[in-house]
């Protein structure tokens, strides 16, 4: 067996002896190849069900927003960012988490077994910012020269080539919201799509409603991304949906000089005002 | 029962032949921007064909008859206007069409989803016009996928079941099992009349067979207990928190499904103009229950989750005695972004003994 699921199981199995969490949160084998289901292991016996693997694609912070429990968690570097930003959010207190940190050398491509997915092949941030112990040791973060290559492609097409360009990624969205309910930071009680009283956007297959999801759901997101790519792993029709978030998580670097999810002392930018902020419209 | 020869180079030309007198439904391969690639059943255009290579499609034909958004009334808010207000059928074409390459099993997942909309005391006519108009030609299923079941759903790789023709992929040939005279109708109309001779059956069913022997050498999926299971002792059952933990309530499952029928009524309105839509709906979703109120009986992911499969499994069972609502495609199985198995699921209902 993969020494890391070895050692995460043991992690896992000891503090639920110790009786420092109620339940442990990490990966389990699925049924079918290239798959894996988050699983909560709530006795010592059920530690064996975790493993670790190339396919822990989906996010474990967005299974924890809002619960009452203690807390183990297994967390690769950006299920830690996120942690960070439920702490800064409000939505979990660290004194509720246990956190298993997992350094993550990135995550297959659902398609391309051998390659790793796009957000992990531009990923700097592998170790877990936040953990209480680690399941190994940390591993060598990568370097990238121009992290936001595909971004910059975007940018520099015209207006139309642009627009076309976003029309042709969501063409074919059939509403299931999975990019939006497997991403952790989409913790709204009543999303903006599913207001009934009054109604805000169109149910049907227009592609105006269609792209007011994305679009919103994206500058919703604005500042608080760690590009886990769980929005795109969970997409049945696989739309490059991080197209959206990842512009915004550029801007987020420029203008604002953040990367969110590293510091649970610090509220992201779009909800804080500083008297140094670079731009001079807010002053 | 009838079997007619087709020489695959006859088969564009024959196709072409039947756009004459049929609009024509199949799986294509589509590319979005990103160049992914998927295959998707739509509206053959000119010039275009079905891909007959047994191509999975993410997606179940179910949208040919039940699409997703669907224009069903209309009405003019203009008071100046006589019939204000007056919703009206908005006029859509139900002339005859066909479904090439659909699998047995979303053949079949049709029959019970009719079941639904055509019944004695209501009939949908959105549904009933466009499931009459359709004749559906299938495709066998020579190599059933690692997620296909659908032999323990009483279905099949060759059901017949919903077909007007299944074809059978024998190399140079289609060898074409003629099943109702909607399917006879068809395939005149495409020119195809050569009749095979006797061992195209034997050859059909050696065929059939082996496929069958590909599902069934993987694990099996029981239903044989579910029908003298009692409902609360299943919906009470203590397995469902454990089955819904992963779930994250998307409406993959349920969008993906070829028998969900579920929809929701939309109305509206541009400038003087109202349009009423059928839209799928999901009980994933926790506005499926929402009640006016603001109460809802299913506010919490375990009762939805629970309500999926007690539907499929266990209350259609109960009221139509027609088998599962599930046809065994496999399509949910490989879409779910959290590996929720309905395969695992079924056995696990199947097994349910409760304590006394």
């Amino acid at each position: 067996m993969d020494s890391l699921t070895q050692k995460i199981r043991e992690i896992a199995s000891n503090i639920l002896k110790e009786g420092r969490v109620d339940m442990v949160i990490g990966f389990a084998k699925g049924t079918i190849p290239m798959t894996t289901k988050p699983y909560m292991a709530r006795t010592p016996e059920q530690v064996e069900n975790f493993i670790w693997d190339k396919n822990c694609t989906l996010n474990l912070a967005n299974y924890i927003t809002g619960r009452k429990e203690k807390i183990g968690i297994i967390a690769k570097g950006c299920d830690s960012r996120n942690i960070v930003n439920h702490i800064v959010e409000n939505k979990i207190s660290r004194d509720q988490l246990y956190i298993i940190g997992v350094p993550c050398s990135g995550m297959a491509d659902k398609h391309n077994p051998d390659e790793l997915r796009d957000n992990c092949a531009t990923c700097t941030h592998r170790n877990p910012v936040i953990f209480d112990v680690m399941a190994a040791e940390p591993v060598e973060e990568q370097k990238i020269d121009d992290p936001f290559a595909d971004v910059k492609a975007v940018e520099a097409m015209d207006k139309d080539a642009k627009w076309s360009y976003f029309e042709g990624l969501l063409q074919n969205c059939i509403r299931c919201y999975a990019c939006r309910n497997a991403c952790p930071l989409c913790y709204c009680p009543t999303c903006f799509v599913d207001e009934s009283g009054p109604q805000w956007v169109g149910k049907g297959q227009n592609k105006t409603d269609i792209q007011t999801f994305h679009f919103l759901r994206a500058f919703h997101c604005a500042g608080r991304c760690t590009d886990c790519g769980a929005c795109e792993a969970a997409c049945p029709m696989d739309i490059h949906v991080r197209a959206f978030t990842r512009k915004l998580n550029k801007d987020s670097l420029e203008l604002f000089g953040w990367e969110a999810g590293l510091d649970i002392t610090k509220r992201p930018p779009l909800d804080t005002f500083n008297p140094d902020d670079p731009n001079d419209f807010i002053k | 029962m009838k079997v007619i020869k087709i020489d695959k180079k006859e088969w564009t030309g024959g196709i072409d032949k039947s756009r004459e007198k049929y609009l024509l439904f199949g799986p294509v391969k589509d590319k979005d921007v990103t160049n992914k690639e998927h295959y998707i059943f739509k509206k053959l255009a000119a010039g275009e064909f079905p891909v007959m290579e047994g191509v999975d499609t993410v997606l179940s034909p179910k949208s040919v008859i039940f699409p997703q958004t669907e224009k069903i009334l209309k009405s003019s808010l203009d008071q100046s206007q006589p019939d204000h207000h007056i919703m009206k059928r908005v006029e859509n074409d139900y002339s005859s069409r066909a479904v090439i390459g659909i699998r047995s099993f979303d053949a079949k997942a049709l029959t019970l989803v009719n079941l639904n909309f055509d019944t004695k005391d209501y009939q949908d006519p959105y549904w009933c016009d466009a499931y009459k108009a359709t004749t559906f030609v299938g495709l066998a299923v020579n190599k059933p996928s690692d997620v296909d079941f659908s032999t323990s759903m009483g279905s099949g790789p060759f059901g017949e079941e919903g077909l007007d023709v299944l074809l059978v992929d024998n190399g140079e040939e289609f060898l074409a099992k003629v099943i109702t005279d909607k399917g006879k109708t068809f395939l005149d109309a495409a020119g195809f009349n050569k009749t095979a001779d006797e061992s195209a059956v034997k050859k059909i069913e050696d065929l059939k067979a082996q496929a069958e022997k590909t599902i069934a050498d993987k694990a099996k999926v029981g239903t044989d207990n579910l029908k003298n299971k009692t409902v609360l002792d299943l919906y009470e059952a203590p397995f469902w928190d454990d089955i819904a933990f992963s779930c994250i309530n998307c409406g993959t499952c349920t969008f993906v499904c070829p028998t969900c029928w579920c929809f929701d009524i939309q109305d509206e309105t541009k400038g003087k103009s109202c349009t009423r839509f059928k839209n799928w709906d999901s009980c994933m979703f926790p506005l499926f229950t929402l009640h006016g109120s603001g109460h809802n009986p299913r506010g919490v992911k375990t009762q939805r989750v629970r309500q999926r499969f007690m539907h499929k499994l266990k209350y259609f069972l109960d009221k139509y005695d027609k088998g599962t609502m599930c046809v065994g495609c496999g399509r949910c199985v490989q879409s779910c972004p959290v590996n929720i198995d309905i395969r695992e699921v079924c056995n696990i209902m199947n097994n349910y003994e409760p304590k006394k």
